[in-house]
């Protein structure tokens, strides 16, 4: 398999120095990374994927063990792990109770957490935080709707939103990167 | 307790009852997907079905589980944590939103570790999940609640000569732990819908295939690929529209089908309706008000194509084509 080959390459290339034997401790700590350990590499996870259907750079097999190996860096720091069509295909065809797309989502989190994030998300984030929607609110749809007959859309309270983001620490991230602009 | 404050429990007498939900719209809907929020509103009026608006609420939490788990778990808890409030049962068009829920709403009923942490984020703004609701799917309703039986007997216009194919994405089926609907992995429902309103329902390859809209805002590339194989399975399969149930998987099929036909200079020129407008169209709603016109890929030689059909009782596609 062309991604076994990838994967032995990048384990041979890797420096002791670069391993993280904590990683998988700190995945299995984290709510919905618990099952990390049950994997057993058989690779349904890959062959039944969507993604991984259309290109050969997506692999959620791979991502597991990388993980469990504890190659924490190149794990988090690949453009890849953002590939996820979030679809649970994978999880509900794990022959071992894996709960794939949660340990890749947990990968996400804390790929996050170093600094890595695909643009996009600042957006939504950013669209959350200011009005409680995913998507921008424009005054032209707003009027647009009541013109089609629609009620109102509902207002969010923003406090709300950003009282949630500061305990959850949503609202840093999003911020760190509106500094960064 | 049952969100449906005029229904007594059993499914019997529930089927009989004046259904009435906590309406949520979620944010795709009502932002990109006018036209599904219109033909919802509009059949559920004709079925009698009461909504009542929710005040205040927020984005389901999907969009950003990728960025920060817990305020996803926190946003789609506030939602629930206002429909509890009305005693109401959620009713939802959008299979994301359904998903992330649905997964919050059971993950919290019974894991009380998780429950008391989203519950210490939610003391803040003076809230608190207790678990007192459910949330559905609006095809759920049509099956759970008022049951494709009486749904029947509101067809005016069966949709005869049509063939439609279903696509059912993902979040109404899986993760299948959460979802308890159907088989995840040879589902029946959408095609049994369509046979409802007269149409046939037409098989392809790879129905289960997923839109890819989740990560089309990090790379629009690998989602067009996947509704091209769409088109080329429908287009195979010689279907004369496509059905969504979902305002996400609706975007990428209708509003990017451009694009796609582009990306592989093919032509699919394939109309794809909000599963509320087949329903709309079959009980004799006029097409009007049910926003039909605005849908990206014109469905008007569709509908030209039905009206001829229903009078010389032939195959929409010798019709059209
Ligand atoms: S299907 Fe499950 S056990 Fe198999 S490789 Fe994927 S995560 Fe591991
Ligand atoms: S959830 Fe992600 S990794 Fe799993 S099958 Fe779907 S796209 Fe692939």
């Amino acid at each position: 398999m062309t991604d076994n080959a990838v994967e032995s390459e990048g384990v041979k290339l890797q420096t002791p120095s670069r391993v993280n034997p904590e990683f998988k401790h700190e995945v299995l700590s984290m709510p919905g990374g618990e099952t990390l350990k049950y994997c057993f590499q058989c690779g349904t996870c890959t062959s039944c994927c969507p993604i991984a259907d259309i290109t050969d750079s997506y692999r959620p097999r791979t991502a597991i063990r990388l993980a469990q190996l504890g190659l924490e860096e190149r794990l988090l720091s690949s453009d890849t792990l953002w590939l996820c069509a979030a679809c649970y295909t994978c999880t509900d065809h794990c022959p071992q109770g894996v709960e794939v797309k949660d340990v890749l989502r947990v990968f996400q989190n804390l790929a996050v957490k170093k600094g890595y994030i695909p643009r996009v998300y600042r957006e939504v984030g950013k669209n959350i935080l200011n009005a409680g929607y995913a998507y921008k609110i424009s005054k032209f749809k707003m009027k647009k709707r009541i013109e089609k007959g629609l009620p109102p859309l509902s207002e969010t309270p923003p406090a709300h939103m950003e009282k949630l983001a500061k305990a959850t620490g949503f609202h840093e991230t999003i911020a760190e990167m509106e500094d960064e602009e | 307790m049952s969100g449906k404050s005029e229904s007594t429990g059993n499914s019997e007498s529930k089927k009989d009852a004046v259904l009435k939900y906590a309406f949520y719209l979620g944010c795709a809907t009502p932002l990109r997907e006018r036209a599904y929020e219109i033909s919802a509103r509009r059949v559920l009026k004709e079925l009698g079905v009461k909504l009542v608006e929710m005040k205040g609420v927020n984005c389901c939490g999907l969009p950003i589980d990728a960025v920060n788990h817990e305020m996803t778990l926190a946003l789609s808890a506030r939602n629930l944590v206002i429909a509890e409030k009305m005693g109401l049962d959620i009713l939802t068009l959008c299979s994301g939103c359904t998903g992330q829920l649905m997964k919050t709403n059971k993950h919290l009923k019974g894991n009380r570790e998780s429950r008391e942490r989203v519950n210490s984020y939610l003391k803040i703004i003076r809230m608190e999940f207790k678990g007192t609701i459910e949330v559905k799917h609006l095809l759920r309703v049509f099956i759970e609640d008022i049951g494709f039986e009486k749904l029947k007997t509101y067809i005016k216009r069966p949709l005869s000569g049509m063939r439609i194919a279903a696509h059912y994405g993902c979040h109404l089926l899986m993760p299948s732990k959460y979802l308890e609907f159907d088989d995840f992995e040879d589902p029946k429902f959408l095609r049994e819908f369509i046979a409802l309103l007269g149409a046939e329902p037409v098989r392809y390859a790879d129905e289960k295939e997923c839109c890819g809209a989740v990560i089309a805002g990090v790379n629009l590339d690998l989602p067009l690929n996947l509704i091209a194989d769409k088109f080329r399975n429908v287009k195979n399969a010689q279907a004369d529209a496509m059905t969504t149930i979902c305002p996400s998987c609706h975007l990428m099929y209708d509003q990017h089908q451009s694009s796609a036909e582009k990306m592989f200079d093919e032509t699919y020129n394939m109309p794809v309706l909000h599963f509320t407008q087949l329903l709309g169209l079959a009980m004799g709603i006029p097409a009007e008000e049910l926003a039909l016109d605005e849908l990206k890929v014109s469905s008007e030689g569709l509908l030209t194509a039905m009206e001829q059909t229903a009078y010389v009782g032939q195959s929409v596609r010798k019709v059209w084509s």
